[in-house]
C-alpha cells in the first residue's frame, strides 16, 4: 500500500480533486450552483435515511434481545413519503429549468464557428472570416507508450486551439463528416453532440482570457480517447490581432507551394505532417493496422507511380476510412507527407513530390 | 373437433396480428416523418414546400449557410454567400456551387440541417438541390440552387437561423448512369 | 459437475416416480425447472467470470497514464464486450436462473408452464455467446462501439464481425423472449389454489412486471439491430444521413429498449431483497401493496424517459424538459421502495447472515446510485456529467450493488434449498466484504473523475485523474479475485457441508420452505393449498 501511496504521489500533475470545477462561463456556473444544489439536497436525504436505517441496524437486533414487532402498513406514512419526495423534486425542477432555459437562448452572437468532428481531429471555421483549420493532438507518441517523461498537459494539447475572444458571445455550429462526435469543454459547460448530416447549436461567454482544455466525449472509434478540444480566449484586441495574422498565414502557407524544395527539407516536414494527420491509422511504423488500415511499408501504391500516390492521398478512397486530404491539407503538406511515405520504413522509390505536382494533380482534375 | 377449430381461430387471429405487426412496421416510416417535420427533431426539414406567404417587411431575418464535406468526399462544394438577411414571407434564392475535381463521374447526396431546430418547421423551401441527387462527371462544375421562405410565424426570440447542407458521397449506392445530354 | 449435482440429487427424488436422466444428455434434454435454473446459473457465472476478466483488461490498462497493456482499438473491443456480456449474459440469465427455479416452488406449480421453450431458451445462449466471443478473433476484431454501438460507428464504420454480433444479439432476444412468456405463461396459469396476485412473494410480482417489460422492449431491440444489418448489407438508409436516414434515430430506438432494460436488470433484484429482508428482520414487508405499485409505476415510467441518455444530441427544449421531469418523477416510486426496505427493518430483530448483508447492501449503496441517477437527470447538469466517467460510476452503482448484490443475495439465501446444505458462513461473510470494500473502492473514485472532467471509454487519461484510476483499479482487481471465492464457497456447499433443514431461516416465508431441502426433482405435483 505504502509503494501506491508513493506511485500515485510521485507523479509531478497528479491531483485528488473530487468535484466539478465552477467554470469561466455565467452558464457554467449556473451549472455548478445547480449541480451542489442537487447534490446537497441528496446528501440531506441520504443522511437522513441511512442515518435511520444504521440506527435500526445497531439497536433493533436479535443480539440486543429485541422483540420483533409487526407492523406492516400505514396508509398515512406511505402518503406522507410519496408526497414529500413529489415536492423536493418540484424544489430542484426549479433551478433547473431556469438554468436550462438560460442555456437555450437565441439571441444574436459576435462571433459564428463552425464546429467539425473527424476522425480523430477537429475542425474549425470562423464563419464569415475565411479562416479555417484542423486542430490535431500533439502529445509526442513516446509520451503515450511512456517512453519519456508526460508533460502537464497530456492528452489535451492541440497545434492550434480554437481561438475566441472574451466577453462576446461566441456560436458554435457542431456537426460531423464521419461518426458522432462531442464536442465539450467542461470550463464553459458546453457539450454538444457532432453527428453527421446534421447540425447542432451551442454557445458560451468566456469571462476570463485563458486556455480551457476538453475532450471528445461520444465514443467515435480507435482514438477517441485522443482528439482533444483546446480553445483559447483571448481579450478583444488580441483577437483582432490574431485573426489578421492567421490570414496572413494563409497567404503565406500559399507562397510556400511556389519554393523550390529539396528532398530533405520534404522529408523533415513530411514526418511531422504524417505523425500529425497519418500515423494514427496507418501507425508510425507504417505498418498500419490491418485490415482496416492497409499498411504503407511496401504497399503497392506507395511504391508504385507517383500519379496513383497523389490521386489516393487527395481524392481518398470511397467506402473506406481513408478521407479525402486534398482539402484538408495544404499543397505543401500532402507534397510533404507522400514524398515521406514514398522513401521511409525501407520504402526506397527515390522521387520527389513537390508541392507544384500536387497542385498540377489539382488542376488536372479542374 | 372442437378444439381443433379452436385451435384453428387461434392461428389466424395470431395470422392475423402478425401481418398487423408487420403492416404497422411500414406504417411507422410516415409517421416518424410526419412527426419529425410536426416538431422538427433534430433540424429536420420538410419537403417541398407549395405556399406563398405575405412579406412581414418590419422584421429581418439572419439566415446563414453552411457547407460542409462528409469524410472521403472530394468535391468542392460552398454557397455563394456566407448568409443573407431576409424579411419573414419573402421568396430568397441562393446559390450552391459544387465541381467534381476527380477523374471519375460521381453522385452526391445533399442532406440539410437547420439550426436552432426549433426554427426548422418554420424554414420552408421551394426548390433545393437537396430533393434530388446529384451527378457530376469528371471536372464538372454545377451552380444549385435554393429557394426558400422564413415562415411568417417564427419565434420572435430567433433572428439569426443556419442551413447546413452535408454533402454524401453515394456514388457506390448509386452508380452515375452514362450521361448523354444534361 | 452434473456428478455432484447427480449425487445428492439421486437421494431426494427416490420417492417419485421419476427422476433426472443420467450423463450429459440430462443436461442438454432436460424440461425440469430446476435443471434449466441450474444451468442458467451456472452460464451467467461463467459469463460473469468473462465478462470480469474483460474488465480486469480495462483496469489494468488504466491503472496508469499511458498505454501499457493493450491498444487502444483492442481497449474498444473490451469495453463493448464487458458491456454485452455483463448485461445479456450475466445479469439477464442469473435473473432468468432465479426465475425458473424460485418462481414454481414460490406458487406452488410442478414446473414452468412451458417446459420445452424452456430449454430451448436455454440453449440458445451459450451459442449466442459463442458467437459473440467468437468475433474477437476475426480478422478485424469484435465489436468495438460500445456496447450502446451508436451509429454509424456501428454500421458504416464497424468491423466486419457487426454481422456476427447482430446474429448474436438476435439469438439472446429470442432467448429472453421465450423466458418472459415463460415467466408469464406460469405465474398466471400455474398458482397454487388460494395464490392470488397479491399473495404472490414480490419476488415473483417484479419478475410479472419484469417479463411483461421484456416482451415490450427485446423486439424493439431485434429491430433496431435487424436496421443495421439491413443498412450495412442491403443498402438502405435507416441511420445513414448520406441516404437520408437519422443516426440520431439509431439513440431513439436504442435507448425505447435500453432503458427498461435497466430496469429488467433491478427490478427481480427488488423482488428478491423484499423477501430476505423481512426474513432476517423477522418481521413482515412493510407496505406490499405499495411496493407492488411502486414496481408498476417504475416499469411504466421507464417508457417515457428514454431520452435522458440523449440530453447532448440536440433535443429542443420543450423535449428536454419533459424527458427531464419524466426521469425525475422515477425517483419517487424507487423512494417508496427503499423507504419500506428501512421501515421493514425499523423495530425487528435483526440478525445479519450474508444474504442480509448483501441485501442491506443493495439497499444502501443502491440508493447511492440513485442519487447519481437524479443528478444525471437534471438536464443542464447532465450537460457536464454525460458520458464522463460519472455515468459509468452512476450505473456500476445500480448495476453492481443492485443487480449483482441482489443475485448474490439470493444465491446464499436459497443455496440451502437447492443443495440441501448451508453455504459455509466465515467464507460467505469474507466474499461479502472483499466484494463491499471492492465494490466501493473501484466505483467510488469514478464518480470524482467523472466530475474532474474524464471522458468514458477512454484508453489514456491526463495526469489528473491518475490518482483516482489507481485506486480504482486497485478496487476492481480486489473485487474481480474475491468472486473466485465465491466459486470456491457454492462449490464447496454442494459438495457437503452442514445438512439444511427445509426451512434454514426462521424469519423465511413462503412455499419454497415447505418443500425438503435439496428440493426434490419434482415438486409439488398436487398443488398445496394457499390460505
Amino acid at each position: 500500500m505504502g509503494f501506491l501511496l508513493w506511485l500515485a504521489f510521485s507523479s509531478a500533475h497528479a491531483s485528488w480533486t473530487v468535484n466539478m470545477a465552477p467554470g469561466a462561463t455565467e452558464v457554467s456556473r449556473s451549472v455548478f450552483d445547480l449541480h451542489m444544489t442537487i447534490f446537497w439536497i441528496c446528501v440531506v436525504i441520504g443522511v437522513v435515511v441511512f442515518g435511520a436505517m444504521f440506527w435500526s441496524m445497531i439497536v433493533h437486533r436479535r443480539s440486543t434481545g429485541q422483540q420483533p414487532a409487526h407492523f406492516h402498513e400505514s396508509t398515512t406514512v406511505e402518503i406522507l413519503w410519496t408526497v414529500v419526495p413529489l415536492l423536493i423534486l418540484v424544489l430542484m425542477a426549479i433551478p433547473a429549468t431556469k438554468t436550462l432555459i438560460d442555456i437555450y437562448d437565441n439571441s444574436e452572437s459576435g462571433l459564428d464557428v463552425q464546429v467539425t468532428g473527424y476522425q480523430w481531429k477537429w475542425h474549425y471555421k470562423y464563419l464569415g472570416q475565411d479562416v479555417e483549420f484542423f486542430s490535431n493532438l500533439t502529445t509526442p507518441s513516446e509520451q503515450i507508450n511512456n517512453r519519456a517523461e508526460k508533460g502537464e498537459h497530456y492528452l489535451l494539447e492541440v497545434d492550434q486551439p480554437l481561438v475566441v475572444p472574451v466577453g462576446t458571445k461566441v456560436r458554435f455550429l457542431i456537426t460531423s463528416a464521419d461518426v458522432i462526435h462531442s464536442w465539450w469543454v467542461p470550463a464553459l459547460a458546453v457539450k454538444k453532440d457532432a453527428i453527421p448530416g446534421f447540425v447542432n447549436e451551442s454557445w458560451t461567454r468566456i469571462d476570463e482570457p485563458g486556455f480551457y482544455r476538453g475532450q471528445c466525449t461520444e465514443l467515435c472509434g480507435k482514438d477517441h480517447g485522443f482528439m482533444p478540444v483546446v480553445v483559447e480566449a483571448k481579450s478583444k484586441e488580441d483577437f483582432s490581432a490574431w485573426l489578421a495574422e492567421r490570414k496572413q498565414t494563409a497567404a503565406a502557407e500559399k507562397e510556400l507551394t511556389s519554393k523550390e524544395w529539396t528532398l530533405d527539407e520534404l522529408l523533415a516536414r513530411g514526418e511531422k505532417a504524417y505523425t500529425t494527420n497519418c500515423a494514427a491509422c496507418h501507425q508510425p511504423t507504417g505498418e498500419g493496422l490491418p485490415p482496416m488500415f492497409p499498411a504503407l511499408k511496401g504497399s503497392a501504391i506507395a511504391t508504385g507511380p507517383a500519379e496513383g500516390h497523389i490521386g489516393i492521398v487527395v481524392n481518398g478512397k470511397p467506402g473506406t476510412a481513408m478521407a479525402a486530404f486534398g482539402k484538408q491539407l495544404s499543397e505543401v503538406d500532402l507534397a510533404a507527407i507522400i514524398t515521406y511515405e514514398r522513401n521511409a520504413w525501407g520504402n526506397k522509390v527515390g522521387d520527389l513530390v513537390t508541392p507544384q505536382d500536387i497542385l498540377a494533380f489539382k488542376q488536372a482534375q479542374e | 373437433m372442437n378444439e381443433s377449430l379452436s385451435t384453428r381461430r387461434l392461428v389466424t387471429r395470431l395470422l392475423l396480428v402478425v401481418v398487423a405487426m408487420f403492416a404497422f412496421g411500414f406504417a411507422l416510416v410516415p409517421i416518424y416523418e410526419v412527426m419529425c417535420q410536426a416538431f422538427g427533431i433534430n433540424g429536420k426539414t420538410a419537403g417541398a414546400y407549395g405556399g406563398t406567404q405575405a412579406v412581414d417587411e418590419q422584421r429581418q431575418v439572419r439566415v446563414q449557410f453552411l457547407a460542409t464535406n462528409a469524410a472521403g468526399m472530394s468535391w468542392e462544394f460552398r454557397p455563394q454567400a456566407d448568409e443573407v438577411t431576409v424579411h419573414p414571407g419573402a421568396s430568397t434564392q441562393m446559390l450552391f456551387v459544387a465541381h467534381n475535381p476527380t477523374g471519375q463521374p460521381m453522385t452526391a447526396q445533399a442532406i440539410p440541417s437547420v439550426a436552432p431546430s426549433k426554427a426548422a418547421a418554420y424554414f420552408h423551401k421551394t426548390e433545393c438541390f437537396c430533393f434530388t441527387q446529384q451527378v457530376l462527371q469528371p471536372g464538372e462544375r454545377i451552380e444549385m440552387p435554393v429557394r426558400f421562405i422564413v415562415d411568417r410565424d417564427l419565434p420572435a426570440d430567433v433572428q439569426h437561423l443556419t442551413l447546413a447542407y452535408t454533402l454524401f458521397d453515394i456514388t457506390a449506392r448509386k452508380p452515375p448512369v452514362a450521361q448523354v445530354s444534361r | 459437475m452434473s456428478a455432484v449435482i447427480d449425487s445428492h440429487q439421486g437421494q431426494a427424488h427416490s420417492d417419485h416416480h421419476h427422476g433426472p436422466a443420467k450423463g450429459l444428455m440430462r443436461w442438454v434434454l432436460t424440461t425440469n425447472h430446476k435443471d434449466i435454473g441450474t444451468l442458467y446459473l451456472w452460464f451467467s457465472f461463467a459469463m460473469f467470470l468473462l465478462g470480469g476478466s474483460m474488465a480486469m483488461v480495462i483496469r489494468a490498462e488504466l491503472f496508469q497514464p499511458g498505454l501499457q497493456i493493450v491498444q487502444p482499438e483492442f481497449f474498444n473491443q473490451m469495453t463493448t464486450m464487458h458491456g454485452l456480456i455483463m448485461v445479456f449474459g450475466a445479469v439477464m440469465p442469473a435473473f432468468v436462473g432465479l426465475a425458473n427455479w424460485m418462481i414454481p416452488l414460490m406458487i406452488g406449480a410442478p414446473d414452468m408452464a412451458l417446459p420445452r421453450m424452456n430449454n430451448f431458451s436455454f440453449w440458445l445462449l451459450p451459442a449466442a455467446f459463442t458467437l459473440l466471443v467468437s468475433t474477437l478473433f476475426s480478422e478485424g476484431g469484435g465489436p468495438n462501439f460500445g456496447w450502446t454501438f451508436y451509429a454509424p460507428l456501428s454500421t458504416t464504420y464497424a468491423p466486419e464481425s457487426v454481422t456476427f454480433f447482430i446474429f448474436a444479439v438476435h439469438l439472446m432476444g429470442i432467448s429472453s423472449i421465450m423466458g418472459a412468456i415463460n415467466v408469464i405463461a406460469t405465474i398466471l396459469n400455474l398458482r397454487a389454489p388460494g395464490m392470488t396476485l397479491m399473495k404472490m412473494p414480490l419476488f415473483v410480482w417484479t419478475w410479472l412486471i419484469t417479463a411483461f417489460l421484456l416482451i415490450a422492449v427485446m423486439p424493439v431491440l431485434a429491430g433496431c439491430v435487424t436496421m443495421m444489418l439491413m443498412d450495412v448489407h442491403f443498402g438502405t438508409s435507416f441511420f445513414s444521413a448520406a441516404g437520408g436516414g437519422d443516426p440520431v434515430l439509431f439513440q431513439h430506438v436504442f435507448w425505447f429498449f435500453g432503458h427498461p432494460e435497466v430496469y429488467i436488470m433491478i427490478l427481480p433484484a427488488f423482488g428478491a431483497v423484499s423477501s430476505i429482508i423481512p426474513a432476517f428482520a423477522r418481521k413482515p414487508l412493510f407496505g406490499y401493496t405499495s411496493m407492488v405499485y411502486a414496481t408498476a409505476s417504475i416499469a411504466f415510467l421507464s417508457f417515457i424517459v428514454w431520452a435522458h441518455h440523449m440530453f447532448t444530441v440536440g433535443i429542443p427544449l420543450t423535449g428536454e424538459l419533459f424527458f427531464m421531469y419524466a426521469t425525475m418523477l422515477i425517483a419517487v416510486p424507487t423512494g417508496v421502495k427503499v423507504f419500506n426496505w428501512a421501515s421493514t427493518m425499523w423495530q425487528g430483530s435483526m440478525t445479519f447472515e450474508t444474504p442480509m448483508l448483501f441485501s442491506v447492501a443493495f439497499v444502501i449503496l443502491f440508493t447511492i446510485g440513485g442519487f447519481s441517477g437524479l443528478m444525471l437527470a437534471i438536464a443542464p447538469a447532465d450537460f457536464q456529467y454525460h458520458d464522463t466517467y460519472f455515468v459509468v460510476a452512476h450505473f456500476h452503482y445500480v448495476l453492481v450493488p443492485g443487480a449483482i448484490f441482489g443475485i448474490f443475495a439470493s444465491a446464499y439465501y436459497w443455496l440451502p434449498k437447492w443443495t440441501g446444505h448451508m453455504y459455509d458462513e466465515t467464507l460467505a461473510k469474507l466474499h461479502f466484504w472483499m466484494s463491499f470494500i471492492g465494490m466501493n473502492l473501484a466505483f467510488f473514485p469514478m464518480h470524482f473523475v467523472g466530475l474532474a472532467g474524464m471522458p468514458r471509454r477512454i484508453p489514456d487519461y491526463n495526469m489528473m485523474f491518475a490518482n483516482f484510476n489507481m485506486v480504482s483499479s486497485i478496487g476492481a482487481f480486489m473485487f474481480g479475485a474475491t468472486q473466485l471465492l465465491f466459486l470456491f464457497i457454492v462449490i464447496k456447499c454442494i459438495r457437503g457441508g452442514q445438512p439444511a433443514a427445509a426451512k434454514p431461516w426462521d424469519g423465511a416465508e413462503g412455499l419454497e420452505w415447505t418443500v425438503p431441502s435439496p428440493a426434490p426433482y419434482h415438486t409439488f405435483q398436487t398443488p398445496p393449498d394457499v390460505k
